[in-house]
């Protein structure tokens, strides 16, 4: 599949030239020049489940920061950061479409399904890009728009340009684009960066191997046949289940270290010890299963439960941290009408 | 007897074609719009009252 600017699909000659509109027959015109694409199509582009996490943990990035924020002014904020997080979606999109044809979890996404053209793709995320960091750096401030700029940055270019087809190390890496959500949330509160906002970055970060290793021991028949070096493709079954034990055994204790720095509280604590004893338990079952049923039920067991487990240490942190900054504005409130 | 010469008429939208163009056009006229919303509230919120405080 041809990969380009061009607002149509692009035809080639026989000899690998591209072919003038005027060279080709009426039905290969029409496809050129007409868009098939709904509305709902480039909302598909923004991968919107990707972006409610994104949403998610930059929203409590900028609870937990220290200080107030504008309520307009953090929700445009928010707004901001989700579009940033959705174009980098686009023009993912845009580049995988390709690989994303011949697998079955993204055939129909709507670039392989032909319903939005890859110039329509590009353009829409290169927009999209520029207008979230500009929105947010007028809106807060230049360092968090420039985190934000960076995180576009090494998801497109980085990792699904760069890593994505080439290494097994690939989630690792490219992990840090999801892990910076917060930080930014953070930054835009404050202004700047501290050991808080890095530890919720870490969190993140050290939890999308065995999340997305869990995914790819499941689906390495698709990412096989689409040439992405996942690390069961490259280092076999055993040695991924190894090593998603092994990161299990890092995260947990980093999911626990907020306590230490005084960001979570109780709520934390039994979310953090409850779900990390759960992620503990659901690698040792990819560990050690058995038979290949019991390995599909327990990396799937794994998938789900590793998002609960993230939701769970994130939502601890926002009813923790709202319930801290809206009591005193509560009790003023409850002290005037009484 | 005159035939249409379909060669050189164009591309016709087929009623779908169009439908998905309106909603297209919609979508877009929505977002402009909205833009538009969003740099007058971060205009309002972040200058707020001190816009009436400059030395005139």
């Amino acid at each position: 599949m041809a990969r380009g600017f061009p607002f149509h699909h692009v035809h080639y000659r026989p000899d690998g030239r591209v072919a003038e509109l005027s060279e080709l027959g009426a039905d290969s015109r029409r496809e050129s020049l007409i868009s098939n694409a709904d509305p709902g199509d480039f909302i598909a582009l923004l991968k919107p489940r990707v972006m409610s996490l994104v949403v998610f943990t930059a929203l409590v990035g900028m609870v937990v920061a220290p200080g107030t924020i504008n309520p307009v002014i953090g929700a445009i904020t928010i707004l901001a950061i989700a579009i940033g997080g959705g174009a980098s979606g686009a023009l993912n999109m845009w580049y995988d479409a390709d690989i994303d044809a011949v697998m079955k979890r993204t055939a129909a996404r709507p670039i392989p399904s032909g319903r939005v053209k890859e110039g329509e793709a590009l353009s829409f995320g290169l927009f999209l890009s520029f207008f979230s960091v500009m929105v947010l750096g007028l809106a807060t401030n230049w360092l968090a728009a420039g985190l934000l700029a960076f995180t576009i940055f090494f998801y497109v270019v980085v990792y699904t340009i760069g890593l994505k087809r080439r290494t097994a190390q690939n989630i690792v890496i490219g992990g840090a684009a999801g892990a910076l959500p917060p930080v930014i949330g953070w930054a835009a509160v404050t202004g700047n960066v501290t050991i808080e906002p890095m530890l919720l970055f870490a969190i993140i970060f050290l939890w999308t191997p065995p999340h997305f290793w869990a995914l790819a021991l499941v689906k390495s028949d698709d990412y096989g046949r689409a040439g992405v070096p996942m690390l069961p493709n490259v280092a076999g079954e055993k040695n991924t289940r190894l090593q998603i034990l092994l990161y299990t055994l890092i995260v947990v204790p980093f999911g626990l270290a907020p306590l230490a720095f005084g960001l979570g509280g109780l709520v934390y604590a039994v979310a953090a010890t409850v779900g990390g004893g759960a992620m503990l338990w659901w690698a040792y079952a990819i560990w050690r299963a058995s038979s290949d049923e019991a390995l599909r039920k327990a990396c799937w067991r794994m998938f789900g439960g590793s998002i609960a487990y993230l939701f769970a240490l994130f939502a601890a942190l926002l009813i923790e941290w709202t319930a801290q900054k809206t009591a005193p504005l509560l009790w003023a409130l409850l002290g005037r009408l009484a | 007897m005159n035939e249409v010469n379909t060669e050189n008429t164009g591309v016709r939208l087929t009623d779908e074609e169009k439908a998905r163009r309106s909603r297209r056009n919609l979508a877009i006229a929505l977002s402009v719009g909205g833009l538009c919303a969003l740099f007058y509230l971060i205009t309002v919120f972040k200058i707020g009252s001190a816009i009436l405080k400059r030395s005139l």
